[in-house]
């Protein structure tokens, strides 16, 4: 990693009961990075991101962002220093509509007033092509329009570092194209992002730096294509 | 005035009221600590099942424990019912926390106001030949009254924790709530292990119900007084633990035997709130959770 | 805040209500503003229910224990020195502030149903607390004698029922300009998802302290002018479960996400009540309330409002 850090996970671990998910992890993002978070099913992504999100508290180590400790800080005050997250399972707002979903962080975390909310709201929907659905009821969504949503309402928190859990699950190849589009447009505009992804097309076309995580340990860090050739992360994920 | 035999018989009156609310709350247990179904009404079905005891027993002079075991599959059967009706309404559509605890709310308050509209508001009892007799163990009165319903209610609490110990069913109900994944890989069908477990909790209240109006002369609203106690032990022991009901009875039956013997009677009903309350503020996870 | 047409109304009634009680324009028979005076109580309990229940998914089955604890604080301050109810009014409300702020503070950090039960346990403790406190009556009740008259609105009952309802306007005022303010949007956010919210930048225990302060002041102002109405109180009646039932069925019966359906169902369920008792049993007429609050919840989950809204939607 070159350049100025913007979030460090220094040693975090996370155990449920007697089990470890996340065991001494360890990573730098730095400012304006694109960075790929994968590894095989349950291995800990979503919870490294809980961790760094504050919907979990780490059992151990600390995450510092912008060079501040967030430990002990609630969700609310980590999204608006500027960490936003997507959620692998859609968590829509069900009985809003699609714009009303986005004017909750639009308000509550970017600061928009009542009346910028529309404008503002409709921009994100229409960059993300969920422009004629703004009126629809967020729950009677198609599944992928759902992940869209996920993609859009992190958006509209206007975060300094957008997390998407796996936004791309399921979605033809154009639409990944596009997904990938999007991202790459706020990552020019200066947002880090971090994207967990099992398509690994996508995670090698738009990463920097990868790091893999098995069993809740980090076993590799690098370019994409030295974590490709890497004998240890094909282990994992084709086991021995 | 405390004197060590008074203090004695508290104790020993206590642990015999402890008995009987492990056997009141057993249901609950199973239904909110294991299955997540938050059935503020199941104290209702308690009165219930001692209405049916009373009713059985003043008619035909039947004895209210054999009522009470002879009603458990009538009161499985509506309590399977009663899933069904939750799970279509509630729990498929996500609605459980608001509309799915209106729903047991108002079921409560309409097994409550039925029985009112019944038998009026007079207390009732029932007879037995072990009703009214005592012994003493020293200078300590055991009333058989609360001694027969406490050995009745450690039988069925020992059959019910058997069951969910050692059958491939009763294994099912405690992972249910726990691990969705494992019980599908155990192929069993979520939705019919819930009903099961739920039927099992409300057919324990027949039982329970009858040992109720053995103890003590009831009528219906006192139903209101126990959502305290069931709650208390339930959150006290640990959502879901079936060793831990019997530990968080006791400790509240002696509480409040102690409570009422030293302050007076009229401070008993505060015990089991004001516990919960406490437990609910600084342990959630219960006496014996992590 | 702007001024639109609720607001025109919301004066034009309690004008009305000034008219009929002060004035007299229209003659009415003492009954209906005895009648009346509980079901605009019920419009306040309902609607303040609905701010935790309706908008935010937060259950409370304390209603009676907030109710009672603001008639009981009437008491303690007419014990104390013949307090007026111009008085009584904000300080039971601010007592019952506290109380539902120091319950949410206890509470709130925990899943949902913790709420919802601890609150239960609330009312009960309070009970037993009123039953065991002599200065207050005890198990045995309170009296409070009042004036047959007061100017200028001639009979007491009168008087009581203008108090409601400017209570009730009140109550249905604040409950409205939450809903469409960002605090509501906020609200409603926590009931779809908490997780989410608070993921979305929605300060999530703040928000909910808010609510439980805002309701239960509410609670507490409808039983603050309870003694002067019934002139005696005793713990059964005033922590009656009737308060609990009422308030939650008559949110869920109208429609719970929005201001009307409280006031529809508190207006419609408390009127039928108030004619019931009357011409039928009243364990009966609590039946039916049971029967009806289950009923809606699994047939109408959006009552009346949201069946009112379907037909509508149809018709076009
Ligand atoms: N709240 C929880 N309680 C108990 N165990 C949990 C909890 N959340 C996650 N786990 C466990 O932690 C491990 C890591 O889960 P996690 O969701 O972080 O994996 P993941 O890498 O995101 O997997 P996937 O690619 O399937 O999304 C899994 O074994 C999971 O079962
Ligand atoms: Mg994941």
């Amino acid at each position: 990693m070159t350049g100025e850090r913007l979030l460090e996970v220094r040693s975090v671990t996370k155990r449920f009961g007697g089990f470890v998910a996340l065991d001494e992890v360890s990573i730098e993002v730095g400012k304006g990075e694109r960075f790929g978070l994968i590894g095989p099913n349950g291995s800990g992504k979503t919870t490294l991101i809980n961790c760094i999100s504050g919907t979990l508290a780490n059992d151990g180590g600390e995450i510092v962002f912008k060079g501040a400790v967030l430990d002990g800080r609630k969700p609310h005050e980590r999204t608006r220093l500027g960490i936003a997250r997507s959620f692998q399972i859609p968590k829509p707002f069900r009985s809003m509509t699609v714009l009303e979903n986005l004017a909750i962080p639009l308000e509550y975390a970017s600061g928009a007033g009542a009346r910028e909310v529309e404008d503002r709201g409709m921009a994100i929907l229409e960059s993300i092509g969920l422009g004629n659905r703004a009126g629809e009821s967020s729950g009677k969504l198609t599944q992928i329009d759902m992940r869209k949503l996920e993609l859009a309402r992190a958006m509209a928190s206007e975060p300094e570092l957008l997390i998407s859990d796996e936004a791309m699950a399921g979605l033809s190849s154009t639409e990944v194209d596009d997904i990938l589009e999007i991202l790459f447009r706020m990552n020019e505009r200066g947002i880090t992002i971090i994207m967990i992804e099992h398509i690994m097309r996508a995670v090698m076309r738009f990463s920097e730096r990868i790091v893999v995580l098995d069993a809740g340990r980090k076993i590799a860090e690098g370019k994409p294509d030295e974590i490709v050739n890497d004998p240890e992360v094909e282990r994992a994920y084709l086991g021995e | 005035m405390f004197t060590v035999d008074l203090l004695l018989s508290a104790l020993v009156a206590g642990v015999l009221l402890g008995g009987f609310y492990a056997a009141v709350s057993l249901g609950l247990t199973v239904a909110f600590g294991q299955l997540n179904i938050v059935n503020i009404a199941h104290p209702a079905f308690v009165i219930l099942g001692s209405y049916v005891a009373y009713m059985c027993n003043s008619r035909w002079g039947l004895d209210p424990i054999l009522v009470g075991l002879a009603f458990t599959p009538v009161f499985f059967l509506i309590g399977v019912g009663a899933y069904r009706i939750y799970y279509e309404s509630f729990e498929r559509r996500d609605d459980e926390a608001l509309r799915g605890l209106a729903f047991f709310f108002g079921v409560m308050f309409i097994i409550e106001v039925g029985l009112i509209m019944v038998y009026g508001v007079d207390f009732r009892t029932v007879q037995a030949p072990y009703i009214g007799q005592n012994f003493k163990i020293g200078a300590v009165g055991v009333p058989t009254r609360m001694l027969v319903p406490f050995c009745v209610s450690l039988v069925m609490f020992a059959c019910v924790y058997l069951y969910m110990s050692r059958t491939f069913n009763g294994r099912a109900i405690m992972a249910v709530a726990q691990d969705r994944l494992a019980l599908q890989l155990m192929a069993a069908d979520p939705v019919r292990i819930k009903q099961l477990g739920f039927g099992i909790g409300i057919g324990t209240t027949a039982l329970a119900g009858a040992l109720l109006i053995i103890i003590i002369p009831i009528e219906p609203s006192i139903g209101r007084l126990y959502i305290g106690q069931v709650f208390a032990i339930a959150v006290l022991a640990g959502l879901g633990s079936i060793p831990g009901t019997l530990v968080a009875a006791l400790v509240l039956g002696i509480a409040e035997s102690l409570v009422a013997t030293f302050f007076g009677p009229s401070w008993a009903p505060a015990v089991a709130f004001g516990i919960l309350l406490l437990a609910l503020a600084f342990r959630p996870q219960g006496l014996f959770g992590r | 805040m702007r001024i639109d047409a609720f607001h025109v109304t919301a004066l034009a009634i309690a004008l009305l209500g000034a008219a009929v009680t002060i004035f007299d324009l229209i003659p009415v028979n003492k009954f209906y503003f005895f009648a009346g005076y509980v079901v605009l109580q019920y419009v306040v309990l309902a609607t303040a229910w609905n701010i935790m229940g309706g908008y935010m998914g937060y259950v409370n089955f304390g209603t009676a224990g907030f109710f009672a604890v603001g008639a009981y604080t009437s008491v303690v301050l007419y014990n104390l020195m013949k307090a007026p109810l111009i008085l009584m009014i904000p300080v039971s409300g601010a007592v019952c502030a506290l109380l539902g702020l120091g319950m949410g503070y206890l509470t709130l950090r925990l899943r949902g149903v913790f709420f919802a039960i601890a609150t239960l346990a609330m009312a009960i403790v309070l009970e037993t607390l009123i039953v065991n406190w002599d200065y207050v009556g005890g198990a045995t009740g309170a009296y409070i004698l009042r004036s047959r008259e007061i100017a200028p609105f001639g009979d007491y009952v009168e008087f009581l029922f203008f108090v409601m309802l400017v209570l009730a306007i009140f109550a249905v005022t604040v409950a409205r300009w939450i809903e469409r303010s960002k605090m509501g949007r906020g609200f409603a956010a926590i009931r779809d998802d908490e997780v989410a919210a608070e993921c979305t930048g929605v300060p999530t225990l703040r928000l909910k302290l808010v609510a439980t302060t805002v309701s239960g002041f509410l609670m507490g102002v409808a039983g603050a002018p309870f003694v002067l109405y019934v002139g005696f109180v005793e713990p059964s009646s005033a922590f009656n479960l009737v308060y609990a039932v009422n308030s939650i069925a008559m949110p869920m019966i109208g429609g719970a996400t929005t201001w009307l359906g409280p006031l529809i169902g508190a207006l419609l369920l408390g009127t039928v009540q108030q004619v019931a008792t009357v011409t039928i049993s009243s364990e009966l007429n609590l039946l039916i309330v049971g029967g009806l609050l289950v009923f809606f919840v699994i047939a109408a989950p959006e009552g009346i409002v949201g069946l009112v809204r379907k037909w509508r939607g149809r018709g076009r």
